[in-house]
């Protein structure tokens, strides 16, 4: 079984930080990608690719930004700006996939990639409403009332983002157990049966985008509140192939997967930085290059299958 | 069972056209389908036959004629829709969700004709249990866990039967259910479903080009040539007329 191994890895994740507070910076920063990635491996099961979804975790995060950017008007309480996060991200979503779950395929992907990248022009382009390119700075709001120093925020979130990826993770894991989750996979080999069948196609499509989009929200609530600063580059294309990275990179089969493959993928993009400044991307595509013709179904599935061959021994 | 034809007909179909390109796929079909009743429609291979199913469910649209389901027009209606009215379609290619075992895929058009919304897990004890008695009742226990591209075509077939019954339809609308089925499993495969279908008083209609298979089962039969209905009746009866037999058993004499 997986799962012994994964309490043991929630275990680490959950001390680490304790001996080595920069840790949890990059692991808030992982569980929050590690969000917008579930969001996609949702609507992978689906058979859909989106390469826009940096549209939903930017939104997220300039909320977020707003809403601390005017402190008479807007909230200064975190639990509340990220579940604005989550709001914005699930609207948007809504919004967002009336229009692109008529589409499948490519039209699908490059529809998702065409709306982020107006989202990201007017982020750089309204300089005196987001900062432009230089973007905004997002203030240490207040934690259940109370006012903090950054340092003891960072890891409040960062525990509190945990928490949080948990909680959503069991979610997610029974929303799959339900017939609309188990439909999604049917999109895939068999769109035109779950029609003979009844199943509204179009609307299992827009639920599971919007649920997608408000992960992806709430993942850049927690970046903006993490790093403390918003730019336009949250919402560039690059962001959203990055959660596809992380998606397949840890695998769709099962929920720890895209979160399991986020932490990876944040450590080696952390370290290999540090030691392979100019080609870093090296490390990122040989690891992509090996996952698919060694482990298709991601890391996750990587760790179930060596145990597995382990227990039949 | 003999249909009533003092009933109200459950489909019935008016002066359907449709034309691809050149080719006249529907030139003037009526036909009337009484509850309770099997009704196979035989013919030469273009003559139209899948196309009437085709129309039927929705998937085409006629370019003249209508549709009627309990004298209610469902015309040009998107599939789902005349499904969800008691519509069901069972396909000459079985029409399943390889991502799947079998169990799961009559799990999940169980889950399509009642709960598809609800918060609970599809293998839910319920569904779990009447999925075992549909399985048990097709003979595909032995196969509940298989992945369905490991099951053999019989199984398939009988299957994709099983996913238009889950819906508990009035109607059920099949494409050649014996079609790519070895002929020691034929009779095995539509004795099974026939005994399923007159189970729960479903009114079937069935492509079929088996003629034994025809005389067996069917209570009235429709003979389809070049988008038409040359003739219907009795198959004890309309197998004999030589000229039936010239279009559609010409070829296999």
């Amino acid at each position: 079984m997986r799962w012994p191994l994964l309490l043991l890895a929630l275990l680490v994740l959950g001390i680490l930080p304790l001996f080595l507070p920069w840790l949890g910076f990059v692991f808030t920063l992982a569980l929050a990608k590690g969000l917008a990635a579930l969001g996609i491996a949702l609507l992978l099961r689906a058979g859909l690719v989106s390469f826009g979804h940096g549209l939903f975790f930017g939104a997220g995060a300039y909320a977020v930004a707003f809403a601390l950017r005017e402190p008479g008007r807007g909230s200064q309480e975190a639990t509340l700006l990220l579940l604005l996060a989550l709001v914005v991200g699930l609207v948007l979503g809504f919004l967002v996939g009336l229009f692109v779950s008529r589409y499948r395929g490519i039209f699908f992907a490059m529809l998702n990639l065409a709306f982020s990248m107006v989202f990201f022009a007017l982020l750089a382009k309204f300089y005196h409403w987001t900062g432009g390119t230089d973007g905004l700075r997002v203030p240490t709001p207040t934690v259940m009332g109370l006012v903090l120093e950054r340092n003891v925020f960072g890891e409040v979130l960062f525990y509190a983002s945990l928490a949080l990826v948990i909680g959503l993770s069991l979610l997610l894991h029974t929303f799959l157990e339900t017939p609309v989750g188990k439909a999604l996979g049917a999109i895939q080999t068999n769109e035109v049966r779950l029609e003979y069948l009844g199943i509204p196609v179009q609307r299992v499509i827009l639920l599971t985008y919007l649920l997608s989009a408000g992960l992806a929200g709430l993942g850049g609530g927690l970046t903006a509140l993490a790093v403390g600063h918003v730019v336009p580059e949250l919402a560039y294309w690059v962001a959203s192939g990055e959660f596809v990275y992380i998606a397949i990179l840890g695998g769709i089969g099962a929920v720890p997967g895209p979160l399991l493959g986020a932490l990876v993928y944040e450590l080696i993009r952390t370290f290999a930085f540090k030691y392979l400044a100019y080609s870093w991307q090296l490390l990122l595509g040989t690891t992509m290059l090996l996952v698919i013709f060694f482990a298709p179904g991601g890391i996750w599935m990587l760790l179930g299958e060596r145990r597995q061959r382990v227990a039949s021994k | 069972m003999p249909q009533n034809r003092s009933d109200k007909p459950l489909l019935e179909a008016r002066d359907l056209h449709l034309r691809f390109g050149g080719v006249i796929a529907a030139a003037g079909i009526n036909l009337k389908v009484y509850p309770g009743e099997f009704l196979a429609i035989i013919g030469p291979n273009g003559a139209g036959k899948s196309t009437f199913l085709n129309i039927c469910t929705g998937y085409l649209r006629p370019e003249r004629g209508q549709v009627f389901l309990e004298g209610r027009e469902i015309t040009g209606l998107p599939p789902r829709t005349i499904a969800n009215m008691g519509v069901a379609r069972a396909f000459q290619i079985p029409q399943l969700f390889t991502d799947k075992t079998v169990e799961e895929n009559l799990l999940l058009a169980l889950a399509a004709r009642e709960g598809f919304w609800r918060w609970l897990p599809l293998r839910a004890k319920d569904r779990v249990e009447e999925g075992q008695r549909l399985l048990r009742a097709l003979g595909l226990e032995p196969f509940a866990s298989f992945a369905v591209a490991e099951t053999p075509e019989g199984v398939r077939k009988l299957l994709d039967v099983g996913m238009a019954l889950a819906l508990r339809p009035k109607l059920l609308l099949l494409d050649e259910p014996t079609s790519g089925v070895s002929s020691e499993e034929k009779l095995h495969v539509m004795d099974t479903l026939v005994q399923a279908l007159r189970a729960q008083g479903v009114t079937a209609v069935f492509v079929e080009h088996d003629m034994d298979v025809v005389r067996r089962y069917a209570d009235r039969v429709a003979v389809w040539a070049e988008g038409k209905i040359m003739v219907e009746g009795e198959p004890g009866e309309v197998l004999k007329d030589p000229q039936v037999l010239a279009t559609v058993v010409g070829v296999e004499e």
